[in-house]
């Protein structure tokens, strides 16, 4: 199986916490992964070394078929590389509406000057309908996105994340303070994106995860505790010791 | 989506209207070609409060729009300043000159020619050699590109230095407060090459324009001033107005998630940090004249803060604001500041405005921002039924810069 992902003995502190110790972790092309963990596991600190927000202190991060070093490149180059981000509340540009957040995020050139004179053609509005109806949010794509619920926030960033159609989608507690239909919606919106590309899901809820269906990686401490089936995991001893059974 | 743009930005063309009529009632009522009802040094007072309005725009651009406080864009419009003075004190002394040389038994060479306009030039301070940063003087091509290149090429470079290291906020606007104070202190030096505290004056008089009366060509500069302002709102609409206007309200709420998005966060800064820097400059290049000599004391760092209460009281983050905000506290500081104003005898004190308009300034400033934080522009909404967001009291974004509530449109 070829790696799209890899990420081999990455450590970082901070103020001499070790905030991740010596962790790896590797990801296919076209895959679904979880990763579990207590709170303060370093799951957003993962996060933040791939997407280049946090240097690592050691190890190596490399990225697609020519194994690029994402550990050189700023944040928006790796955006620009295919990497996409959710974060964790909900980061949406209030201020605009839901249509001019997905433009933003639409796969076009980025460079100031051809962003300058962008206007949008017939094809580029008739994706942002389509992104519109899979998130659910056809109706509001002229309402301010700071008007939306909490959980129509959440769909707009992952909306804007495919927008960006990125090789692989980080997403962090996609489904905190979503009511449990919001919830249903959006691991089927996770689990079709991951057909085509790699998905990274970031979760606390057990049952959320267990409804995703796929391979579990659980982090402890900043470094890997078990990885495998989510039956398998949960059968772990280690795991029940620091996570389950708490 | 595919409404024109002045279907999608109406505010612009009532603006070009309003500025049209404007120019057309100064122009009927002029000494030049109209009643005299406006006198001529009233005119220009005009025509700079229009070429303030211009660079209240490219504040409004890089402060309301891009979130960036720079409290140094008058530095770049009094080198515009400097910039087309060079010429214009050059021309003017050349011709002086060559008259009065021109009746002495030998003719003089060019080169003597030269000297003596360097004595004129810089006798005040104790010199008479043309330094290096004179040699385009003499054309007026070179040196109106030099307005364009030499303010931009400052932002270029000190954007580029304070972008790339990612200073943001407050630091930011300490940092080009440095820059106009450093870069007045040094043309207060002599030897800086532009008459130090002297500055460049008599720039009112165009060369060869002798006989031409001032009454025409403070019109000439005033109907200059408007089509610059015109241009300039129109520029500036259209650049906030699609994705990449976007693309910098993004940044002004949230840069990191920008980032994320793949945008480069410090090209786009440093962009719009140039572009306002150009536009600022060409406003200065068209203020100095009309005001008649430039100093280095108009480059220090209260020019800049002056420029963001304007813009401030009128209504950042909307255009027709800082335009609005620059017409009405220049034109209100000159009336105060003149003496136009009565002084108001209190019995025991007597307010006299030319001494206490400062404090009045200062003090609209604070209640602006503490009670109407949409400034002077925010009336506009009552008409147009505008209402903020109901957002519970939050900022629609992390960052320090981010817009408020109040100040957001639904
Ligand atoms: N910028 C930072 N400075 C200091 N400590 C940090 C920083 N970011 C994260 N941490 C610490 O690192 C640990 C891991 O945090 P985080 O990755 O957010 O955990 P998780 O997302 O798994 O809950 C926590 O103990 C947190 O306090
Ligand atoms: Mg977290």
């Amino acid at each position: 199986m070829s790696t799209l992902l890899e990420v081999s003995g990455v450590s970082v502190s901070f103020d001499g916490f070790k905030a991740i110790n010596n962790l790896s972790f590797s990801i296919g092309p076209a895959e679904l992964r979880a990763i579990i963990g207590p709170n303060g596991a370093g799951k957003t600190t993962f996060m933040d070394i791939v997407t280049g927000k946090t240097r690592p202190d050691e190890g190596a991060v490399l990225w697609g078929e020519t194994s690029q070093s994402l550990l050189r490149m700023n944040e928006s180059q790796i955006a620009r590389a295919g990497i996409g981000r959710k974060f964790q509340r909900p980061t949406v540009f209030e201020d605009q509406t839901v249509y001019d957040n997905l433009a933003m995020a639409l796969k076009k050139d980025r460079a100031p000057w051809s962003v300058l004179f962008f206007r949008p053609a017939a094809e580029d509005a008739a994706r942002i309908e389509e992104l519109a109806e899979e998130i659910g949010l056809a109706d509001e794509l002229h309402r301010k996105s700071g008007e939306l619920s909490h959980g129509q926030k959440q769909w707009l960033e992952i909306g804007m994340l495919l927008a960006q159609e990125p090789r692989l989608l980080l997403v962090d507690e996609p489904a905190a303070g979503m009511t449990l239909a919001e919830r249903e919606h959006t691991t089927d919106l996770l689990k079709e994106a991951a057909k085509t590309r790699a998905v990274v899901v970031v979760e606390h809820d057990m049952e959320f995860v267990r409804r995703l269906d796929c391979r579990v990686t659980v982090l402890h401490e900043g470094s890997v505790l078990a990885e495998g089936s989510l039956d398998h995991v949960t059968k772990n001893q280690d795991v029940i010791d620091v996570y389950l059974g708490r | 989506m595919t409404r024109s743009f002045f279907a999608r930005n109406p505010s612009v063309l009532i603006f070009i209207a309003v500025l049209a009529v404007f120019t057309l009632a100064v122009t009927l009522a002029s000494e030049a070609t109209g009643t005299g009802a406006l006198s001529t040094s009233f005119v220009k007072t005009l025509g700079k409060t229009l070429c303030l309005c211009l660079v209240a725009i490219a504040m409004d651009l890089i402060w309301g729009y891009a979130g960036i406080l720079s409290l140094g864009h008058m530095a770049f419009f009094g080198l515009g300043g400097y910039m087309i003075g060079m010429w214009l004190m050059y021309a003017r002394t050349e011709a002086i000159v060559a008259t009065s040389m021109a009746n002495a038994q030998i003719p003089p060479t060019d080169q003597e020619i030269v000297d003596a306009i360097g004595t004129q030039i810089f006798g005040v301070v104790g010199s008479s050699d043309f330094p290096p940063i004179w040699i385009f003087a003499d054309s007026l091509a070179l040196q109106l590109m030099l307005v364009v290149l030499v303010p931009g090429l400052l932002a270029l470079v000190f954007g580029w230095l304070a972008f790339r290291s990612r200073v943001t906020g407050v630091y930011l606007s300490i940092l080009t407060q440095a820059m106009t104070l450093a870069l007045s202190l040094y043309l207060f030096q002599n030897d800086s090459g532009l008459r130090g505290n002297n500055g460049l004056s008599g720039l009112q008089n165009l060369p060869g324009a002798n006989n031409i009366p001032q009454a025409d060509i403070s019109l000439w500069f005033f109907w200059a001033s408007a089509f610059a302002l015109g241009v300039g709102y129109l520029l500036a609409a259209w650049i906030v107005s699609g994705k990449f206007g976007s693309v910098i309200r993004g940044i002004r709420d949230d840069e990191a998630r920008v980032r994320f998005l793949g945008y480069s966060v410090e090209g786009y800064k440093l962009f719009v940090f140039t572009i306002t820097a150009i536009i600022a400059a060409i406003a200065g290049a068209l203020y100095y004249p009309q005001a008649g000599i430039i100093n280095p004391a108009e480059i220090a760092p209260i020019a800049s803060i002056y420029l963001a209460v304007w813009v401030a009281i009128g209504g950042r983050g909307r255009l027709y604001g800082a335009v609005i905000g620059a017409a009405f506290v220049s034109l209100l500081s000159t009336m105060f500041t003149g003496g136009q104003v009565p002084s108001v005898p209190l019995g025991f004190y007597t307010i006299d405005w030319v001494d206490w308009w400062q404090v009045l300034l200062g003090l609209s400033f604070v209640l602006v921002t503490l009670f109407a934080p949409k400034g002077i522009g925010g009336l506009v909404d009552l008409v147009t039924g505008r209402r903020p967001p109901d957002r519970h009291g939050a900022d629609l974004g992390p960052d320090k810069g981010s817009l408020q509530e109040r100040e957001a449109e639904q």
